[in-house]
C-alpha cells in the first residue's frame, strides 16, 4: 500500500522525542473524538515572540501509525528551530495534507513529512496527521506565542 | 447454516444497487458496516418515492384529499411498525432517531418536576435516586442519563463488563435497590455483539419498582423482538439500521407510562388546547410528535419492515449467525487477532470487533479499505467500554442480510495483509490466506 511508506512505519514504531519532560511553558491534551487518539504535548521555549526557539517538544501519544509518525516527524523537524520556522513547516504540512493529493510536499521545508503525502488522498485520515500539529499550535498559543499571526506574517514576506 | 440459497441471496442483493459499487481502484465493495447503517432496498426507496409523488402532504393537518391520504399512510406505517415488535400502534412514537427516542424518555423524567399531568409522579427523580446503566452502552444510552442525573441530582451507577464482554451480574442485588428508578441497557452491544439477559435484569428492576429502558438498535434488524416478551417499559430503535430511511426512529413505551409521561419537544400538533396563558397536551403518541412529522421516512420504515417480514426475521437471523460463526472461526485461526467480545455465537449478535496487537485499528481499517472492505474503526460511540476492554480503538465488522460467506472470506484474506505491511510477527499462527476456514455454523 502506497500510504504506509517505510518512513511512516519507522517513525510510528520508534517515535522521536517522546516522554514528558520538565521545564515547559505550556502543556495541552488533544484528542481525536472519532477514534480516541490522544496526545499530551509540552512546549519548552527559549526566549519570547516569533524568534523564540523550540528548545524541546515533549509528548506522550497513543494513536494510529499516521498520527504517531506525524507527531514524531514534527518533533524531529522543528526541535531546536525558531517558532517562525516551525510555523513554516506547519503551513507546508497542512497545505500538502489538505491538497487532496495535488501537493506532494516540499522536503526542504517539511523533511520526513513528505512521506505523509499519501494521507491527502484519504480525507478521514487528515485529522490523524494533524493531531500533533493541532496540539503544538495550541500549546504555543497558551505559552503566549500566537502561531496564526506568525503564519500570516510568513505568507506576506 | 444459511437458510438462503445462492440464488435467493443474489435476489436479495439485487435489491441493493449500491452493493454493485466498486471502490478503491475498481475493487468490489464488501460492505461490513451495517451496524453503523444498513443499505436500503429498492422497495423502501419505491415506497418513499410513491408517497412523495402521489400523496405528499402534511398528515394530521387540514382536510383536503392529499392530507387525508397522507394521514392514512402515516398511521398505517405506525401499525406496520408496531406489529413488527408486537406492540399496539398507539404505543409507538415516531422520533428523529433512536438517540432522540432515548432523550425523550430522559427528558420526561426531568420535566416531571414541573408537570401537572395525572400520574407524572411516576417520573419524579431527585437526590437519593439512582439511574443504573451498563458499561457497554453506546453513548446514546449513556450521556442522556449522565445529563439527567446532573440536572436532577440523581446518582448514575453502572453494571460492569467481564473480560469476555458479558454483563457482570454478580453484584446485581447491590446495584438494583429501592433507590433505583431507571435501568437503561442495550439489548445487543454494538461493539461486543453480546446479547444481554434483558428479562433477568428487567425482573430485578421491576421488583424494586424501577423502569427499564432498552436500546434495541442492534437487535431489531437482526432478530425477533417482541416488547411483551422482553418485559421492558421502553424500547428504542433507529430506522436506518433496519433497511429504512435515516431521520426516523422509534420509541415504544408501555401505554400507562406514555399516558402519564410529560412531553419532551413541544409545539404544533402535540397539543389539546392552546391559550395564551398555557396549553394542555394531546394523548400519546401525538403528545410526543411535535411539528410536521417525517412522513415519507415513516412510510419508508414500514416498507423496510414489510421487506424483512417477507424474508422472515428468523431466516435473517440464521443467515447472519452463519456469517458470524464463519468470521469468529476465521479470526480464531489468527492468534495475532484478538476478538473484543464473546468468541462464539452463544447469546451473540453479528457485530464482531477485533484488534491486531501492535497495529492501531485505524491502520487495520485502512488496509481493509484498500481491499474494498468497509468496516468501522474507532470506539464506535462506546468509549468507556473500550477503556474497560483495554483497547484504544477496535475494527468492527457487522452484518446485514445481504452479506455473503465469500465476503467474510474476503475480509479474512485482506486481514492477512496486515502483519506483512506493519511487520508484525505471526509466528506460531496458522495463517494461510489460501486456506478456506472450516466453519462451525455456516
Amino acid at each position: 500500500m502506497d500510504l504506509y511508506q517505510e518512513l511512516i512505519l519507522e517513525h510510528s514504531k520508534r517515535p522521536f522525542h517522546t516522554g514528558l519532560r520538565e521545564g515547559h511553558q505550556a502543556e495541552v491534551h488533544h484528542v481525536n473524538p472519532t477514534c480516541g487518539d490522544e496526545v499530551t504535548l509540552r512546549v519548552h521555549l527559549d526566549g519570547d515572540g516569533p524568534h523564540a526557539r523550540l528548545a524541546d517538544i515533549s509528548y506522550e501519544a497513543t494513536g494510529c501509525s499516521i498520527s504517531t509518525a506525524s507527531t514524531s516527524m514534527m518533533a524531529q523537524e522543528i526541535t531546536g528551530e525558531e517558532v517562525a520556522e516551525a510555523m513554516q513547516v506547519h503551513a507546508g504540512m497542512k497545505a500538502m495534507l489538505t491538497s487532496k493529493g495535488e501537493d506532494p510536499g516540499d522536503e526542504e521545508i517539511i523533511g520526513d513529512g513528505v512521506a505523509l503525502a499519501g494521507v491527502a488522498k484519504y480525507p478521514a485520515r487528515v485529522k490523524c496527521a494533524l493531531l500533533g500539529w493541532m496540539a503544538l499550535t495550541d500549546a504555543l498559543a497558551q505559552a503566549g506565542v500566537d502561531p496564526t499571526a506568525l503564519t500570516a506574517t510568513q505568507g506576506e514576506s | 447454516m444459511s437458510p438462503f440459497t445462492d440464488e435467493q441471496l443474489d435476489a436479495i442483493r439485487a435489491q441493493f444497487p449500491i452493493l454493485a459499487r466498486r471502490v478503491r481502484d475498481d475493487k468490489p465493495l464488501v460492505y461490513l458496516d451495517s451496524g453503523a447503517t444498513s443499505h436500503k432496498p429498492l422497495a423502501v426507496l419505491d415506497a418513499e418515492r410513491d408517497f412523495l409523488t402521489t400523496a405528499n402532504s402534511a398528515p394530521h393537518r387540514g382536510a383536503h384529499a392529499l392530507s387525508e391520504e397522507a394521514t392514512e399512510a402515516y398511521e398505517e406505517a405506525r401499525e406496520t411498525i408496531a406489529a413488527f415488535i408486537g406492540a399496539e400502534p398507539n404505543d409507538v412514537v415516531f422520533t428523529k432517531n433512536a438517540t432522540e427516542a432515548l432523550n425523550l424518555v430522559a427528558y420526561a423524567f426531568s420535566n416531571a418536576a414541573t408537570s401537572d399531568l395525572p400520574g407524572h409522579e411516576r417520573f419524579a427523580l431527585g437526590e437519593g435516586d439512582e439511574v443504573l446503566v451498563t458499561e457497554m452502552e453506546h453513548h446514546a444510552n449513556l450521556v442522556p442519563w449522565q445529563e439527567l442525573c446532573r440536572r436532577t441530582g440523581a446518582t448514575l451507577r453502572w453494571i460492569g463488563v467481564t473480560d469476555e464482554g458479558r454483563l457482570d451480574l454478580t453484584g446485581l442485588d447491590e446495584l438494583i435497590t429501592e433507590r433505583t428508578k431507571i435501568v437503561a441497557l442495550t439489548h445487543v452491544s454494538n461493539v461486543l455483539g453480546t446479547t444481554n439477559p434483558v428479562r433477568q435484569v428487567a425482573d430485578a428492576a421491576h421488583a424494586v419498582g424501577a423502569l427499564v429502558v432498552l436500546d434495541a438498535c442492534q437487535s431489531v434488524p437482526h432478530r425477533r423482538v417482541d416488547v411483551t416478551e422482553l418485559g421492558v417499559d421502553f424500547l428504542a430503535f433507529s430506522g436506518h439500521k433496519v433497511y429504512g430511511p435515516s431521520g426516523i426512529g422509534i420509541l415504544w413505551g408501555r401505554h400507562e407510562l406514555l399516558e402519564a409521561m410529560p412531553p419532551f419537544l413541544t409545539g404544533g400538533s402535540m397539543i389539546e388546547l392552546v391559550r395564551m396563558e398555557g396549553s394542555t397536551y394531546a394523548p400519546p403518541p401525538t403528545r410526543f410528535e411535535a411539528g410536521v412529522p417525517m412522513t415519507s421516512q415513516a412510510i419508508g420504515l414500514a416498507a423496510a419492515l414489510r421487506w424483512v417480514d417477507d424474508l422472515g426475521i428468523e431466516s435473517v437471523r440464521a443467515h447472519e449467525d452463519a456469517l458470524t460463526a464463519r468470521l469468529l472461526d476465521g479470526l480464531a485461526r489468527r492468534p495475532w487477532v484478538r476478538v473484543v467480545g464473546p468468541t462464539d455465537t452463544t447469546d451473540r449478535g453479528g457485530a464482531v470487533s477485533f484488534v491486531v496487537d501492535g497495529v492501531h485499528a485505524h491502520d487495520v481499517g485502512q488496509v481493509l479499505d484498500d481491499s474494498g472492505i468497509a468496516v468501522r474503526v474507532g470506539h464506535h460511540c462506546a468509549w468507556p467500554l473500550h477503556r474497560r476492554m483495554e483497547a484504544a480503538a477496535t475494527a468492527r465488522a457487522s452484518f446485514g442480510v445481504y452479506n455473503t460467506a465469500a465476503e467474510v472470506d474476503a475480509l479474512l484474506a485482506a486481514l492477512d495483509r496486515v502483519p506483512d505491511i506493519f511487520g508484525i510477527e505471526t509466528a506460531g499462527s496458522s495463517v494461510d490466506p489460501d486456506q478456506v476456514p472450516t466453519t462451525k455454523g455456516a
